[in-house]
């Protein structure tokens, strides 16, 4: 093993998709630094590490930068052998590279524009939101996790729905996952956020309730302004 | 009853690579072409979630999206045929499958713009923003390649199959549209690649003629004409 090992993640504390890699990272006992950056103001590091986007999270291993959530997960895994996240077996590990992409292509956008939109749009969001919820749900049947016994691939890409989504529908006033409908991923969210590791590693709620509150305020103020 | 089946037809660039993948891995498969504007029970069983081709089935599994199926076959396969797909290490792979999310998230989505592109000032815009997208992978191959004729080196890697499906569709755009899109002048080492790619006795087997895609993107421009005209009647 290399003598020593620089990890840094380049993160933002509310934001789910920097969660994911130090919740991986985690799950491997790999010691990292935190490098908490501001998205109004982003540092030269990560213009340097993420030229093509300017986006957290990047996973910066020895000096190479790795961006994307997905991927950093994936290589992650690959370098960091013990308590695998991905599983070995080729159908099985190509299913849960499937879901994390459908997680983040159809279901996360449909949730997070729900929650901040109006009207009819908001009615169209939140179909296509629930349709995918239900997708996820049946494909989590009466296991504990996506991953099986433990906290895998699917998993990880799916914690946006263990917390952040709580608190938007919270900030919209609307209901979007309930135990009626989709009891597998309420059970899911139970489970998942019981784990002392997930625990560790999420921001705080009340935090996260009063960033987004006032984001709805500032839209709001914004229409206001219009009139 | 074979084992490997593969759902779609090369007229695809998501259905192109995984048939690329298969041919460089040099593994038999049952070729099952879709009927355009129907789409089979075979499909819908097997994509219930997107209902849509390429599908690998392999001894009756599924797996679908095109990315997922190369890795998957490069896996179940590692050393058949010319070799593994992937590259060996984690940061190179990481950045194979960097640029693959950028092709597919953000160059795929301009070419297709370039098509659909109903005014003189559209197409223009969605040409730029193509061209600037070819021009950061032209910077990428330079440094992937380091010298070697592919993103994977010597050998046809991981993103030289993600990319190189579009290479026949770009052709046939240019032709068609009478533009150039991977300009020769800024992007010469990407044209190089072309070439290389092309050349490929893999890629060869399974490309789909020039002539062939040029008539089915005139057929599809002509129905999407056809469907506006007909829209605002």
């Amino acid at each position: 093993m290399a003598e020593a090992e620089q990890v840094k993640v380049l993160r933002f504390w509310a934001s789910p998709w920097s969660f994911r890699v130090e919740l991986a990272l985690k799950l491997k006992g790999v010691p990292h630094e935190k490098v908490e950056e501001d998205l109004a103001n982003k540092s030269p590091l990560l213009l340097a590490s993420n030229p093509i986007h300017k986006k957290i999270p990047v996973l910066l291993h020895n000096g190479k930068a790795i961006p994307e959530s997905l991927i950093i997960l994936e290589y992650i895994d690959e370098t960091w052998t013990d308590n695998p996240i991905l599983p070995k077996a080729p159908h099985e590990r190509g299913m849960a590279r499937f879901w994390s992409r459908f997680i983040d292509d159809k279901c996360v956008g449909a949730c997070w524009m729900s929650c901040w939109t109006e009207g009819e749009t908001q009615q169209m969001f939140m179909e296509q939101a629930r349709a995918c919820l239900r997708i996820l749900d049946d494909e989590l049947g009466g296991r504990r996790f996506f991953g099986g016994e433990s906290i895998g691939l699917v998993d990880i890409s799916a914690s946006f729905f263990a917390l952040w989504l709580g608190v938007l529908q919270e900030v919209a006033g609307i209901s979007l996952i309930n135990g009626e409908e989709f009891p597998n991923l309420c059970r899911w969210i139970e489970g998942f956020v019981a784990s002392d590791v997930v625990t560790e590693c999420l921001p705080p709620r009340d935090k996260l309730l009063a960033v987004f509150q006032s984001k709805k305020q500032a839209i709001l103020a914004t229409k206001s302004m219009v009139y | 009853m074979a084992a490997v089946k593969l759902i779609g037809s090369p007229i695809s660039p998501f259905v192109l690579r995984t048939m690329i993948a298969l041919s460089l891995k040099k593994v038999e498969y049952e070729l099952l072409p879709e009927k355009l504007g129907e789409k089979s029970e075979l499909l819908l069983k097997s994509n219930p979630v997107y209902k849509k081709i390429p599908v690998l089935i392999h001894h009756d599994r599924p797996i679908c999206e095109s990315a997922v199926i190369v890795e998957y076959i490069d896996q179940v396969w590692p050393e058949s045929g010319y070799g593994a797909i992937l590259p060996a290490d984690a940061y190179h792979r990481a950045l194979h499958r960097f640029w693959t999310f950028y092709v597919d998230d953000k160059l795929f989505p301009s070419l297709v713009a370039i098509g659909k592109a109903e005014t003189e000032e559209a197409k223009a815009e969605a040409v730029e923003q193509f061209r600037a997208g070819l021009r950061l992978l032209e910077e990428a191959f330079v440094k992937l390649s380091e010298g070697k004729a592919f993103f994977g080196g010597d050998q046809v890697g991981f993103l030289d199959v993600m990319l190189g499906c579009f290479v026949v569709w770009i052709e046939a755009m240019e032709e068609v549209l009478s533009l150039e899109l991977l300009e020769e002048a800024t992007m010469p080492a990407l044209h190089g690649w072309v070439v290389s790619f092309r050349a490929h006795e893999a890629v060869k087997e399974v490309m789909p003629e020039s002539g062939k895609v040029v008539e089915f993107f005139k057929m599809i421009r002509a129905m999407r004409m056809k469907a506006a005209a007909d829209a605002t009647n």
